[in-house]
């Protein structure tokens, strides 16, 4: 863990994100935004029949953190089952970000992971394919 | 009351020493740049001493003992109304309420006077620069009563449009609720001409002054105000007092809000009658340090003179827009620094408030990041966050510089150019 918040791998993953855009026909998608700032992150899953997540993307604005988090979440999540995901907890994704995050900002930084989780919360054992 | 006694310019110098966190840096040395007055501002030294007196000395509750400390701790608040009196210039010193801040003196009046007196088919006149302390509440008693909110558009560059005023203020408006001063945009409404206006429609005006009474004259006479709401935080007083003033015949005609003690006259075992004003708006234990400070608070400033306050302030939004301005992908909301106080929002392209408030934060720049409890203002704005910088009138020219070269800092990290 790093002090420095804006190292390279951050500010790489904001502005050069990783499977940002809209993903067509999703198996789920899900959003949210935090109030206090405004950020948001949408979150849009295709899953296969065993339930591996084929594409993940994210859509959303808002600060570095919580952006570049989103990008690397996508990146991490791809070939992953739905049942890894639902163990997927949210030391994994601070530790993605390899920096120190004060309280205020794990808020940015685990915005993209709060969409996953309540994601796969509401999905039903065996993912439906649309 | 128009002040116009000549006044000494500000001695920026002096009046700094005069507030101990303005001379504690922050960690690694880096000196406190403090740029967030807009959301609470710093407190001097005779402010934090009268707490203390007040603790040390004569704490008691006020209105209830018999006893010394009950005497004179309610001669020090009484005293500190008259003061608050005073900076207003308000016809009767019961016309002061003391209340936990803005948000709970314009709550009084939604529920107090706007549960009363608004009906189906009556309209609340309200503008986008509203922060959320004057929105909400009329929202709710909207809800309640069937009376509904309506817009006064804002000129491009984050002004009121007084030549669609027409168009929205009619029989049907009972009240018009508009800050003083914007939070965000900085912009300085015309109370006065809206007052006389919303008269002659038949209305009351509340004005939502919590950002306009530290940096400007206040006079609710002059201006012809019905109702108006501040903070005691925001004029280097202490955090949960604020102050209500709202003209006696209007609070006499409105019912109570909060019911308790001090608030009665007599209580049966079926119904009460409220007390007299100021006490009828007065339940529970009041924070009586807290407004006993305020009046020090209010003491100081006025020593110091709004004119100088105003010249010094009016100095540094000048200097802020040309050093901000300088700055490539860099935008300012709001218009024009002869149409605003000491506020100054802005967003720089590719880089998020928040990213921005953390950096600057890294040369000891303490400013304010989000939507700053204006998220229809910020939707009008077509942006999701700000920056905002807000002076008070112990910011320096230096300060202000240091802002803008922060910015740059802001710029560099995030590889823009």
């Amino acid at each position: 863990m790093s002090d420095e918040l804006y190292q390279e791998h951050i500010l790489d993953h904001f502005e050069s994100p990783y499977h940002k855009g809209v993903l067509e026909n999703p198996t789920c998608a899900h959003r949210d935004k935090n109030p206090i700032c405004g950020d948001e992150v949408e979150l849009a899953l295709k899953v296969d029949e065993e339930g591996i997540v084929r594409e993940a993307w994210f859509q959303g604005h808002g600060c570095a953190i919580s952006q570049a988090a989103a990008s690397m979440l996508v990146e991490e999540i791809e070939g992953k089952s739905i049942d890894e995901l639902r163990e997927f907890d949210a030391q994994q994704m601070l530790d993605l970000l390899k920096v120190q995050l004060t309280a205020t900002r794990q808020k940015c930084g685990l915005l993209g992971f709060k969409v996953l989780k309540t994601m796969v919360y509401s999905l039903d054992g065996t993912p439906a394919v649309k | 009351m128009t002040k116009t006694v000549l006044q000494q310019p500000l001695d920026v110098e002096a009046v700094r020493r005069d507030f101990p966190i303005l001379g504690k840096p922050l960690a690694e040395g880096r000196p406190l740049v403090y740029l967030d007055n807009g959301a609470t501002a710093q407190k001097p030294k005779c402010v934090i001493d009268k707490v203390t007196e007040c603790y040390e000395n004569y704490n008691a509750n006020v209105h209830r003992g018999v006893h010394t400390l009950g005497d004179r701790v309610t001669t020090e608040l009484e005293n500190a109304r008259e003061t608050v009196r005073n900076l207003l210039n308000a016809a009767a010193v019961e016309e002061v309420i003391f209340t936990p801040g803005t948000t709970a003196s314009i709550n009084l009046v939604a529920n107090g006077w706007g549960r009363k007196f608004l009906s189906k088919g009556d309209e609340i006149l309200v503008n986008l620069m509203e922060h959320h302390a004057n929105l909400v509440p009329w929202q709710q008693v909207a809800a309640a009563t069937g009376a509904k909110l309506t817009y006064l558009p804002l000129t491009p560059d984050g002004r009121l449009d007084m030549a669609k005023l027409d168009g929205v203020l009619n029989e049907k408006t009972k009240i018009v609720a508009v800050t003083g001063m914007s939070n965000v945009l900085g912009t300085i409404n015309p109370v006065a001409e809206l007052a006389r206006r919303a008269h002659d429609a038949g209305a009351v005006i509340l004005v939502d002054a919590a950002q306009s009474v530290p940096h400007h004259p206040t006079d609710v006479q002059e201006a012809d105000i019905d109702f108006l709401a501040f903070s005691g935080h925001k004029i280097y007083g202490p955090t949960g007092v604020g102050v209500l003033y709202g003209k006696a015949a209007l609070l006499d005609a409105m019912d109570p809000f909060l019911g308790g003690g001090n608030m009665i006259r007599y209580v049966y075992q079926d119904r009460f009658e409220p007390a007299d004003l100021p006490a009828k708006f007065e339940a529970g234990t009041l924070p009586v340090a807290q407004a006993v400070a305020l009046g020090t608070a209010i003491d100081y400033v006025t020593s110091l003179g709004f004119d100088a306050i105003a010249a010094h302030e009016h100095q540094l939004t000048v200097h802020a827009h040309e050093r901000l301005s300088e700055i490539p992908g860099l935008t300012i909301f709001g218009p024009a620094p002869e149409h605003k106080g000491s506020i100054v929002s802005f967003a720089v392209d590719g880089l998020h408030s928040h990213d921005m408030g953390e950096l600057l934060d890294r040369k000891g720049v303490e400013i304010r990041v989000g939507h700053h409890c204006t998220m229809p203002l910020h939707e009008w704005l077509q942006v999701s966050s700000t920056s905002r910088a807000s002076f008070a009138f112990y910011n320096t020219l230096e300060e202000v510089d240091a802002l803008a070269d922060a910015v740059q800092y802001a710029r560099k990290v995030f590889r823009l150019s």
